[in-house]
């Protein structure tokens, strides 16, 4: 069509377009280190200021943008700016594309127009939480994004709420999380992906996301300290403050976020040595209720580790210390007998 | 200038400043570690984070640049407990061998928790992979690195090199070389300006001491010591003494006291590579000029780093360099024949040892070239920071030495030798001695200096024109010689990329590995932050000891006139090629890849640019 190249359209104005493909390193969203991967170095943020559109790519002004962002170009150049504005709330404007997943009856992709509530999102375009469960918590904008509440389905989904109630919209993620999800369990998943992903260039990225993961599996393992709630916060709160590039400071939020919201959930697992969504292996304990239970002995037969005994037709137990937790005897059971704490 | 308050000081700074410099302006000093003036600032420890008055979060101070109005609060509660622990988070993933690491008592984390005041740490956990990686001169120890990057931005932006650099990510990442290969196999020159630069154990030059210390303590050993000219203009900054001081006469002294049975000088070594070095341009240029072959620029080979750089960058320029040994391993090779035979001892039972402003030097003594009749010139190499080292174990109060003597015949020098240690000095010294053999005068200039060729830049040039010559160099009659003289390897390539590129307009180039040359060396003491003048005040020295001699030009050493009556006979003759000149090895950008495919087409290829030999 010669929109691009030499002469467009027959005018003087070119333009030439390249295409580079990176290697997919999750830092590389972080716009400096995306400069540095194109300049064919390590995938590794700079300090801002000086900000690209002052010094970027090879040291000139630079404008980067997200694919999504360019992608609306084409709409607004086609049906105007104010047709794009008329859609959007407060100074976050036009359309958001999200991907919508988790525990939810339809996930995907959905574009969304800005400022709608989370509880629309999730539950009429979601069609709302699997199998009936009970909605728990949200996490909104990707592995460093923060988890919200119930409380929060109503809030607005823009870029301005949203960080006041400590989430970003961030990479687009949505992810639903039911009853059934421990929040601890759930920071610890997302500060392994981030300590992973981190370039190593600074040091309370490079070691405190590392330090935080320990803490988190020492909670989940049921080796927490109740102290070990406050140095996280205080270990947390510093990365955020102190890294070099988004990624750091974004990468506590989602401990930041269960530690506000979900803190009983904390407390259980270092004070009480217990998982209230019965997700952390460790603290997990099986048991048999002797009023329900018949002595069918099916648990003790499927019972890998041969840790239930019992007299038939009498009430069997559970050596605890021979459990290894594996939830077989919950499955067999057919009396609902076997319960978790 | 601009304006800006910082804890609550109205503070007046230079357009351009971080918040860091202005804030030393207001004599608030703010604690940092991987910041390094003159070599590097890249914001990795965060340890130097403010607050700054309508930012949200903390800033580092040594990149953020100080503005109009600013207000800056340096030490508030929120930045102080942020440092603490950050300084927590590096000590967790750092040995606690403090009592037994070669930077105890001058490593600068060490120093850094001092200044925090950390009396107590709170964070624990796993440690980051280890890789330990002894090269000839190097050492690499990954446990002790803090990440801070000076090493990379002294390899790749001041040298040039890029050996190493980041690998892995996360909390695996470790500095290395590409693919985690040791420094050996890869395209390193050994300068260990990593090495000056780190500020905890994780560099270093690999120790030479324990293979010293055997040999003095071996009664079957005679030992014979050497020290280069840049070890006398830094030594005593190992002992708090004022960068600049030269301490020649308390390093004689002390070098008898620990034992060694002669204390020669490598300035021997210098006024004897002037005169072969000399001769060799000599040689090029009158063959040059009679129509014969022979290839110019002519580039001097005293630097062992900046050889094994040649030869990884440079491998089809080799015929460039001057043939001559450096000048320890002459003076190893004098020691070991001339010497060893004037005294009857069979050289098998000598030990020479090098003190050397170089850890380039520790690997040059290992290379198959650097030994006559199956001994090697010289048996180890110490740094300067090693003979401290040595000094300090033995008891010996450096400070308040009294001043001694070098040893003869091999320890008497001309002020030519001095200069060895700065860049210029070589070229200076050889034009000295070159200029007078053809014109019988001196070297016309200031008080025998090339004033353009004296200093610290980068690449310095100059034209020398022969007039008024001796009869049988008629032929230079009315020549301009142009010289360029550079130091540090990066330097050094933008004068490699002429001469590769057949644009060179030199006669003869003087090329030092590191950045000023050997004051500057990879083996001289650590850099200080207080003196940022170091490496002026390290050149003063130098070219004081030589103006402070009576003889200032190689060719009028008595001693060196002695050695070719007595044993050389000529410069360049035969005996001196056997014992004082070397080859080179061409070894690509990969040493072994190069060995096993390229090694045919070489030869073809040189045959070509150099005509058959």
């Amino acid at each position: 069509m010669g929109l691009l190249g030499q002469n467009i359209l027959g005018s003087d104005f070119s333009f030439e377009l390249e295409i580079r493909i990176g290697a997919g390193a999750f830092v590389c969203g972080e716009e400096t280190a995306l400069i540095n991967s194109i300049e064919g170095k390590r995938g590794e943020p700079r300090q801002k200021p000086p900000f690209p559109f002052q010094s970027g790519l090879w040291g000139c002004p630079t404008i980067i943008n997200n694919v999504e962002t360019l992608a609306n170009i084409c709409a607004i150049i086609n049906r105007g700016a104010e047709w794009f504005s008329s859609f959007g709330v407060g100074r976050s404007k036009g359309t958001k594309v999200f991907a919508l997943a988790g525990d939810i009856v339809n996930s995907g992709i959905i574009e969304i127009p800005m400022g709608i509530s989370m509880r629309e999102i999730i539950y009429d375009i979601g069609g709302g939480m699997k199998d009936g469960k009970r909605f728990k918590s949200v996490q909104s904008g990707g592995p460093s994004g923060g988890c919200l509440t119930e409380e929060h389905l109503d809030v607005s989904v823009d870029y301005e709420s949203l960080a006041a109630a400590g989430a970003i919209i961030g990479s687009g993620g949505l992810i639903a999380m039911d009853e059934n999800t421990c929040m601890v369990d759930t920071a610890r998943y997302f500060m392994e992906f981030i300590q992973d992903e981190s370039c190593g260039h600074c040091v309370p990225c490079r070691i405190g996301t590392k330090r935080m993961l320990e803490m988190l599996q020492r909670m989940t393992n049921g080796e927490g300290d109740v102290e070990d709630i406050d140095n996280l916060q205080t270990l947390a709160n510093t990365v955020s403050d102190t890294a070099m590039c988004a990624l750091g400071q974004t990468a506590p939020n989602p401990v930041l976020t269960t530690l506000k919201y979900f803190r009983d959930e904390y407390v259980a697992h270092v004070r009480d040595k217990r998982c209230p969504a019965h997700v952390c292996a460790a603290l997990k304990e099986y048991s048999i209720e002797a009023e329900k239970c018949k002595g069918c002995g099916m648990c003790a037969k499927a019972c890998p580790a041969g840790a239930i005994s019992g007299e038939k037709a009498q009430p069997h137990v559970i050596d605890k210390t021979a459990c290894i937790k594996c939830g077989s005897c919950k499955n067999v059971c057919r009396f609902d007998a076997v319960y978790l704490t | 200038m601009i304006e800006l308050t910082i804890n609550g000081k109205k503070v007046s700074a230079p357009e351009g400043s971080t918040i860091m410099e202005a804030a030393k302006l207001a004599g608030i000093s703010i604690p940092h570690l991987c910041h390094c003036p003159g070599i590097h600032t890249n914001g990795s420890c965060r340890i130097c984070v403010v607050e700054i008055e309508g930012m949200k979060k903390l800033m580092a101070s040594c990149i953020v640049k100080a503005q109009d109005g600013m207000v800056v609060h340096t030490s508030t509660e929120r930045v102080r407990m942020a440092r603490k622990i950050i300084y927590d988070l590096l000590i967790s993933n750092h040995p606690r061998d403090c009592t037994f690491c070669s930077r105890n008592q001058s490593c600068e984390l060490q120093q850094l928790g001092g200044t925090l005041g950390i009396l107590e740490t709170h964070i624990h956990g796993e440690q980051s992979p280890v890789r330990v990686d002894i090269s000839p001169s190097i050492t690499r120890d990954t446990k002790k690195c803090i990440l801070c990057r000076r090493c990379v931005t002294a390899c790749h932006e001041v040298q040039g090199v890029g050996a190493i650099f980041g690998q892995n990510r996360g909390f695996n990442t470790v500095i290395a070389p590409a693919m985690a290969m040791p420094l050996e196999k890869v395209d390193c020159a050994m300068c260990g300006q990593c090495t000056v630069v780190c500020p905890t154990g994780a560099l270093t030059e690999t120790d030479g001491m324990d293979r010293v210390w055997d040999a003095l303590n071996d009664p079957t050993k005679r030992v014979v010591v050497q020290v280069a000219p840049a070890v006398r203009a830094a030594l005593g900054e190992e002992f708090h003494m004022e960068p600049g001081v030269t301490v020649t006469g308390k390093m004689a002294t002390a070098l008898h006291d620990l034992g060694f049975d002669d204390v020669f000088d490598t300035n021997y070594g210098a006024d004897l590579t002037i005169m072969e070095e000399g001769t060799e341009l000599l040689q090029r240029l009158t063959a040059a000029l009679n129509g014969g072959k022979a290839v110019l620029p002519m580039i001097t080979s005293c630097s062992p780093g900046w050889i094994k750089h040649c030869e990884h960058a440079y491998p089809y320029q080799l015929p460039h360099l001057s043939s001559c040994k450096s000048p320890h391993t002459m003076l190893g090779a004098v020691i070991k024949s001339y010497y060893a035979n004037k005294i009857g001892v069979d050289p098998k039972d000598m030990f020479v040892v090098s003190v050397m402003p170089c850890t380039a030097k520790k690997y040059e003594i290992q290379r198959p070239e650097m030994q006559n009749g199956g001994n090697y010139n010289v048996d180890a190499v110490l740094t300067t920071r090693e003979l401290a080292r040595m000094i300090r174990t033995m008891g010996i109060d450096f400070v308040n030495l009294e001043d001694g003597e070098f040893d003869a015949p091999l320890g008497f020098s001309t002020g030519a030798a001095d200069i060895f240690g700065v860049t210029g000095g070589v070229m200076e010294a050889a034009l000295r001695t070159v200029y007078e053999l053809v014109t019988g005068r001196p070297l016309p200039g200031h008080n025998l200096h090339l004033m353009p060729i004296v200093g610290l830049d980068k690449i310095k040039t100059a034209d020398i024109t022969f007039e008024n010559v001796k009869p049988e160099y008629s032929f230079l009659e009315g020549v301009t010689a142009k010289i360029a003289v550079t130091s540090g390897l990066k330097n050094a390539d933008v004068l490699m990329d002429e001469v590769k590129a057949g644009t060179s307009p030199y006669t003869f180039i003087e090329v030092m590995g590191c950045p000023s040359g050997c004051i500057n060396g990879g083996g001289q003491p650590r850099i200080k932050n207080n003196v940022p003048n170091y490496k002026e005040l390290r050149l003063e020295a130098l070219y004081n000891e030589d103006e402070g001699k009576q003889l200032r030009k190689s060719h009028e050493n008595p001693d060196i006139i002695a050695l070719y009556n007595e044993f050389l006979g000529e410069p360049c003759g035969h005996l001196s090629h056997e014992l004082l000149h070397t080859t080179y090895t061409p070894r690509g950008h990969f040493n072994e890849y190069f060995q096993e495919h390229m090694q045919k087409e070489y030869a073809t290829v040189m045959a070509g640019m150099y005509g058959e030999e």
